[in-house]
């Protein structure tokens, strides 16, 4: 008899929580799935690893890796790491969430994250709208685009998030799509081993509650858009990269040189400050 | 602080209490009139190797609490009324995945941005019942700067016994004041259960017998799930009714078979009283000098002074009022622990004294209640 096998990436998540929630021709599941491959690749220590989700189809993510996993409240993943990683300064913090959690919702906790210069890998499984509630619009629908909140098109104007990201002060910030695995293997890889606020927008079918209003039923529809529109500019001017354009801008848009994190601040005051408060 | 005899604010007592007990993270949001604990904090923490984070809003406070809990420091947050407000959603997660932390609130006139830097006690309702769903919680009241300091180290050994979050309910008044306050050598400190079991067996909400799961903490190798839903003894979602029933059950049990142990009032010449005063805070002070002018003109009045309000002293308010004719309340707004009273004392009359517009009642209104009551 044929002895079952292990997958070679089975020990990166919890089989026993599977199948998973996400709908068949969503792109979430690839983004963890490269996520899991950049951690075999580096060999990472899955004790030293925290992930923190907020609410969301994304957020569903943390529930399903192998390390220490946080599902937490709608937009405050952030916040919620924040406090983790201060404590536990060892460990390398990701964020996995969503567009409507990390940006609506939870746009201020990103903007103070990030300007601090907090040591958090924040992923961002962007699919255009809100999933997990059926479809509504969000802070990255496109302008027309229909939902079940906009039925006659989306009148808001979306929000650039590597530009957004980038002007608060995070230390790397790339874009790609769930089209791209291996540049997105790549890219966590990276972040992975990066000290610093790091921001990583992932582009990601919904074909359930978004693609079929927009002529894009399938989970194929958008993965073929994003073959046919997407360019790689690394380096680009992210104020330029908006997806109000008829290209998609992706690519790794900031990549700066290592700066002092907030943990390191905090900690290295720690050491500087004598009892009786001199410095 | 060095231990001995200080003259210090409630604020500042209570900021001192934490770092006595071992609170090493302190996320917060400025807000008057609490301030002072944060900026007390900030000035302490790095001294004794601890985390002081100012936060973006209030949201984001309760939320950094709670991560840094769960990352093995004992930790708290301090704010007022609309602060309160905003840590409601995270006091709930808290609840939900059983994280100890502690949340000051020093209570303002409300509702609303309502009255800054005056007192209030609006918020004690909220302290129960603020966040979303059926839960128990604990509130403590402390009515002196030196109860700052007691009620929050007991308020952390609370937390981290039951793994509750634990509110330390003060108000302005007692905040702000200045009185003498005693540090001691040592405190009694509670750590939380840690887990002894193999990593691999490890459940991280299977209860013991206490009803409190043990506590294993991020990075230690137990590869925990913790999640706001509704979870099965994995940590596992499981959003089914059974599983409801039973988490839902076990969070309120765990608090109310305790209740005995949890519970704290101070009694004053209950044995011999007609009337009978259940107060709470800054009122309960002026409380005390009515007390004593009363007896003085041969009524007689008994104190029953809440340190505890949640769980509220269920069992011990009823036997203490069991044999009075009148029950008096006064609080900083316009009738809230009465209903509580009310509920529980079925003897006597109850009477509200509602005090409003950022002031504490004086002792001759309480005086002046208690003569009419007596014509
Ligand atoms: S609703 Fe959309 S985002 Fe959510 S799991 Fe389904 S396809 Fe994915």
């Amino acid at each position: 008899m044929m002895q079952a096998q292990e997958h070679p990436l089975e020990k990166y998540l919890r089989v026993d929580r599977l199948p998973h929630v996400w709908c068949p021709g969503c792109g979430i599941g690839t983004v963890l799935g490269s996520y899991v491959r950049a951690i075999d690749r580096l060999g990472l220590d899955l004790d030293k690893m925290a992930m923190v989700s907020g609410i969301g189809c994304a957020g569903r993510a943390a529930g399903y890796v192998n390390m220490d996993s946080f599902h937490t409240t709608h937009g405050r993943a952030i916040p919620f790491a924040v406090g983790l990683k201060l404590a536990k300064p060892e460990l390398i913090v990701t964020v996995f969430s969503g567009d409507g959690d990390l940006f609506a919702i939870g746009g201020n906790h990103f903007i103070h994250a990030a300007r601090r210069n907090c040591d958090l890998k924040v992923i961002c499984v962007n699919n255009f709208n809100y999933g997990m509630t059926g479809g509504q619009l969000g802070p990255t629908t496109p302008l027309g685009a229909k939902t079940t909140t906009s039925p006659y098109g989306n009148l808001e104007l979306p929000l650039n998030l590597p530009y957004f990201a980038a002007s608060c002060g995070s230390s790397y910030v790339a874009r790609w799509t769930s089209l791209h695995a291996r540049n997105m293997i790549e890219c966590f890889e990276e972040i992975l081993e990066k000290k610093g606020f790091c921001f990583v927008e992932i582009l990601s079918p919904c074909p359930t509650v978004y693609g079929r209003r927009n002529e894009m039923p399938e989970g194929l529809d958008m993965m073929k858009l994003f073959k046919e529109r997407c360019e790689i500019r690394n380096f680009e001017d992210t104020s330029r990269v908006g997806l109000n354009q008829e290209k998609i801008i992706i690519g790794k848009f900031v990549d700066e040189e290592e700066k002092e994190t907030f943990e390191d601040r905090v900690y290295s005051l720690m050491e500087e400050v004598k009892w009786g408060g001199s410095r | 602080m060095n231990p001995g005899m200080h003259f210090l604010s409630g604020n500042i007592a209570c900021a001192e209490g934490a770092i006595a007990v071992g609170c090493r993270f302190f996320a917060g949001y400025p807000i008057t009139p609490s301030t002072e604990i944060a900026e007390h904090m900030a000035y302490r923490l790095p001294q004794v190797k601890g985390i002081y984070v100012q936060m973006e809003d209030e949201l984001a406070s309760m939320a950094a609490i709670i991560g840094a809990s769960w990352g093995g420091m004992k930790a708290m947050t301090a704010t007022s009324g609309p602060g309160f407000s905003l840590m409601q959603e995270n006091i709930g997660l808290a609840v939900m995945t059983e994280t100890p932390c502690v949340v000051v609130n020093v209570q303002r006139g409300a509702p609303s941005t309502g009255l800054p830097t005056l007192v209030g006690q609006g918020d004690v309702m909220q302290a129960r019942w603020g966040s979303h769903g059926s839960y128990e919680i604990i509130a403590l009241c402390p009515n002196s700067p030196q109860e700052c300091f007691d009620l929050t180290v007991r308020a952390f050994n609370l937390s981290e016994k039951y793994r509750v979050p634990v509110i330390l309910l003060m108000d302005e008044c007692v905040g702000h004041m200045y009185e003498r306050v005693f540090i001691p050598e040592e405190v009694e400190i509670v750590n939380r259960k840690k887990p002894l079991e193999d990593k691999r067996d490890y459940l991280p909400f299977l209860p013991k017998e206490d009803l409190v799961p043990e506590m294993a903490l991020a990075g230690e190798g137990f590869r925990i799930h913790v999640t706001g839903l509704t979870h099965d003894e994995r940590g596992y979602p499981a959003t089914n009714p059974e599983a409801h029933e039973k988490l839902v059950r076990r969070l309120c049990e765990k608090i109310r078979v305790n209740k005995k142990k949890i519970v704290d009032y101070e009694g004053v010449l209950l044995d011999d009283s007609d009337v009978l005063i259940v107060a709470y805070g800054a009122p309960s002070r002026t409380s005390m000098r009515a007390l004593r002018e009363a007896r003085k003109r041969g009524i007689r009045v008994g104190l029953f002074r809440l340190k505890t309000i949640w769980p509220f002293p269920e069992e011990e308010l009823r036997k203490a009022s069991s044999n009075v004719e009148h029950i008096v309340v006064p609080e900083i707004n316009y009738g809230q622990l009465v209903l509580e009273v009310e509920r529980v004392c079925k003897g006597g009359e109850v009477h509200l004294i509602p005090k409003m517009g950022g002031r504490v009642h004086s002792p001759r209104e309480i005086l002046e209640y208690l003569i009419n009551l007596n014509r």
